[in-house]
Parts: structure tokens; sequence; C-alpha cells
């Protein structure tokens, strides 16, 4: 068993740690830095919900190691609203289009939509429903959802609709 | 579930690593984008004493042409590799099977050389190394060896590989420009493991099949070579290739297995209907162009 001095920045912040080998960056963003808006669902890379951004894309928290993220640039949940309050684009639109329920998921689905938005500025409703495929989430149905996705994607704001045919 | 203790090197260099493989003695796991290992880990179904991550080794990343052939490392992410435009140019179908791999958070980090040394049954990217008769390059202390993709693999998660040996590349041969690309998965969700797969590429030659490589994933304990299939295409001119009549005798060329998915018999059943539609189809692209 080693232990490793790591050095991170979340949310902006630098942080230093000594941390065992077997540590996932997602216990570590929780238990050790703090941040409990990484949500662990399945702890094996199937659910989703502890995505978080490392150097700005989208990754499973859980099937990385804290250690791992040594140097990197590590965003959480907590790292997306300004700091008066005012909500990220992607929680914005996912609240509007009542995209969450229990909001047990909605950390990593915020995070996943966010790093594609940053990357593509605008990104299709294609690859947005694609990186969301990679979610589970048993509240909603998914509609909500996949309303806030479209709204992302479109070149419009979007009306929101009560139906939904997809 | 949390893994049990394990140490942790991350090694700069191809011989350290080696080094370090060659001291454990079977005790160490090779640690690559961690997307398969890490579940495994935290479900202690893998429980080694050390980790080589060789996330730092720069010279196991990136996609280059060499010799004729394309050289792909095996730490290249699979969200790199879909991005690069040598694959895009020389080996079209490997980045269409990249993109079926996994989810876009997993693709982040998981790489080509993990999901190609794993060897799971199902995956897109064995098979693919297989059909396109792909060569995995191998390390340890005691040298070097090439291996063909068609002899890699000895069954579930099982390879030929040594304790000691480390994956150093996968490199594939030229299919030249103009080849047919084959490709079709059929899975419950997108992300989900193959329930059935085929990949593959013709190469042709004055209107007939040059050179044939077809692999099925999803449909036997490891990918699944089909070669009577590319025996049967080899040579022919391609507006007399008979599509019904390839696909019957690639099926005779897989071990499908019941699972909670499907049944052997569904697989089959489906495995020849999307190998005759997808091997039409790709034929009549060809027709168009």
């Amino acid at each position: 068993m080693s232990k490793h001095t790591i050095e991170m920045t979340i949310n902006g912040r630098r942080h230093t740690a000594d941390v065992e080998s077997r540590v996932s960056l997602s216990d570590f963003l929780r238990e050790d830095a703090g941040y409990t808006g990484v949500h662990i669902g399945c702890d094996h890379g199937v659910c989703g919900a502890c995505t978080v951004m490392v150097n700005g894309e989208a990754v499973r928290g859980c099937l990385m190691l804290a250690v791992q993220a040594d140097g990197a640039r590590v965003t959480t949940v907590e790292g997306l609203a300004a700091p008066d309050g005012t909500l990220h684009p992607v929680q914005a639109a996912l609240r509007d289009e009542h995209g969450l329920q229990c909001g047990f998921c909605t950390p990593g689905i915020v995070m996943t939509m966010a790093a594609l938005s940053a990357r593509e500025k605008r990104p299709t409703e294609e690859q947005l429903l694609n990186a969301l495929s990679g979610h589970l989430c048993r509240c909603t149905g998914y509609q909500g959802i996949r309303r806030a996705a479209r709204k992302l994607a479109s070149p419009e704001p979007a009306e929101s609709t009560g139906g939904d045919s997809v | 579930m949390k893994p049990a203790p394990f140490d942790y090197v991350a090694p700069a260099t191809i011989d350290e690593a080696c080094a370090v493989l060659a001291e454990a003695h079977g005790g160490a796991a090779v640690l690559a984008g961690g997307q398969t290992l890490m579940p495994l880990l935290n479900l202690r179904m893998s429980q080694p004493f050390i980790l080589v991550d060789i996330g730092k080794i720069a010279e196991l990343k990136g996609i280059s042409r060499a010799n004729g052939g394309t050289h792909v490392g095996p730490m290249t992410r699979q969200c790199d590799a879909i991005e690069s435009k040598i694959l895009a140019q020389d080996l079209p179908v490997l980045v269409q099977a990249i993109r079926h791999v996994g989810h876009h958070q997993t693709r982040n980090r998981g790489t080509v050389g993990g999901s190609i040394t794993l060897g799971e049954p199902a995956a897109e990217l064995p098979a693919t190394a297989v059909a396109l008769k792909a060569t995995i390059e191998v390390r340890s202390i005691r040298g070097t060896r090439q291996i063909p993709a068609a002899e890699f693999y000895i069954g579930p998660y099982m390879n030929v590989l040594e304790e000691d040996e480390l994956v150093t590349g996968i490199r594939f041969p030229e299919w030249s420009s103009g080849h047919i690309t084959v490709f079709h998965e059929l899975a419950q969700r997108p992300g989900d493991f193959a329930l059935v797969g085929i990949v593959g590429a013709l190469a042709v030659d004055s209107g007939r099949v040059a050179r044939a490589g077809l692999a099925w994933f999803g449909m036997g304990p490891t990918p699944m070579r089909a070669t009577a299939a590319e025996q049967m295409l080899l040579g022919q001119p391609l507006h007399e290739i008979d599509p019904q009549a390839v696909a019957e005798s690639a099926i005779a060329d897989t071990a499908p297995f019941d699972d909670q998915q499907a049944s052997a018999e569904y697989r089959r059943t489906v495995g020849m209907r999307i190998f005759a539609r997808t091997l039409r189809e790709a034929l009549r692209t060809r027709e168009v162009a």
C-alpha cells in the first residue's frame, strides 16, 4: 500500500493532499476535498452520476484514481454557477425543462453537457443526446433532460413544450 | 465496493514499465485508460498488488504511418483516435468501430490499446484488429514479439501475453485507398456491449475482391474471424457477390452463446441477417461511387 502526494486544481482552487493509491477521484473529491456534489451511484462506471470534468473533459470520477489526477484541472458541479448564484446555462436549462426530480444523477448530467457546451460552443442535439446515453436517471423518464439538451443545442432559445414526440 | 489496497507506479519509459512487470511476477496489472480495470478493481474481481500506470509513457501515444501501414500507440485515447486524420483516411472502419466503444465519458479516458489488449468478446476493437489483420507489438525485458491479432485471443478476457509483457503498439497493414468498409453493431442501448456485430474491409482491384478481412464480435468466446466468408469473397467480381451466401458461410465461423440478453439462436439468426444486409449495402455504396 502506497501513499502519494498529489496536487490538483479543483474549481479554480489549488488542493494538495496525501492519498492512498486505491482512492478513486470521486471518493477523493467527496471525502478529502469536500465536494459532495460528486454523487457516487454504482462505483463501476455504469450510471454516470460521478461525472466530473478533468482538464475540461467529461470523465467518470469512479473510473479514475485520484493519483492519476495529479496536476490536473478538475471541475465539479460546485464550480459551474457564478459566485452570485446565477446558474450555468446547462443548470438553468435542466431546471426550466424539469430535467430532474430527485437530483441524484443531475450533477453528472450537468457536467457532461457543460463539458460539451464548452468544447463545441453550440453542440448539436445529436452530440448531446449521444453523450447523455452515458447517464442513467431513474426518475424523469429522460424527457425533461432531452428537452434541456435540445434547448442547449438549438440555434434560438426554444419554447418549452409540454408534449414530447421523441 | 472499493478496491483492495495496491501500490501504484507511473513509469516514464517502456523499459521501466517492463522492469516493474518482470519484477512483479504476475502480481501487477497494467493501467491504461482504466475504463474496464477500474470497475474490476472496485468489484475486487481483480486484486493486483501493484498497478503499473502507462499513461505517462509518451512513446505509447499517437498515431503514425510506418512501413506502408498505420501504427497506433496503445495509450492513444479513443476520443483522440476518433479525431485522427490519419485513421479517417487509412482505416475509416476503425474510427467507426471506436465511436461505438462505451460512452462519450469513457472514450475520454479509454484507450485503443486497452480495449484491444483486454479482449472482451463482445467489444468492437478486438474484432476490428482481427478483421483488419493487425499485428500486436509486445515488449518485455526478454525482448520483443509481433503477434497477429488472429492469434492473440484465447478466450474471454484471455490473451497470449506473458505476465511480464507489455503491448507497445498495434500495427495495421495498409488497406488500399477506396477499400470497402463493413460495420454493423446491434446493441440494446448505445454504449452497451454488442449482442451481435460484424466488422471488416474489402480491398478491390480491377472490380474484384483483392483482399478480405471480416470478423464477428459478440459471437463467441473471442473475436471470431469469418475465414470461410473471406475465402469465398477472394477474387470475386463485386457484381457477382451473393451477400446471402457469404453470410451463410460466415455464420459457420461463429460459436455464439446464450446469456441474459439473447440466446445463441437469436445471435445466429440476427447475425446472418445483419451480415447479409451490411455487405449488400457496402457493395451498393461502391456501385454508386
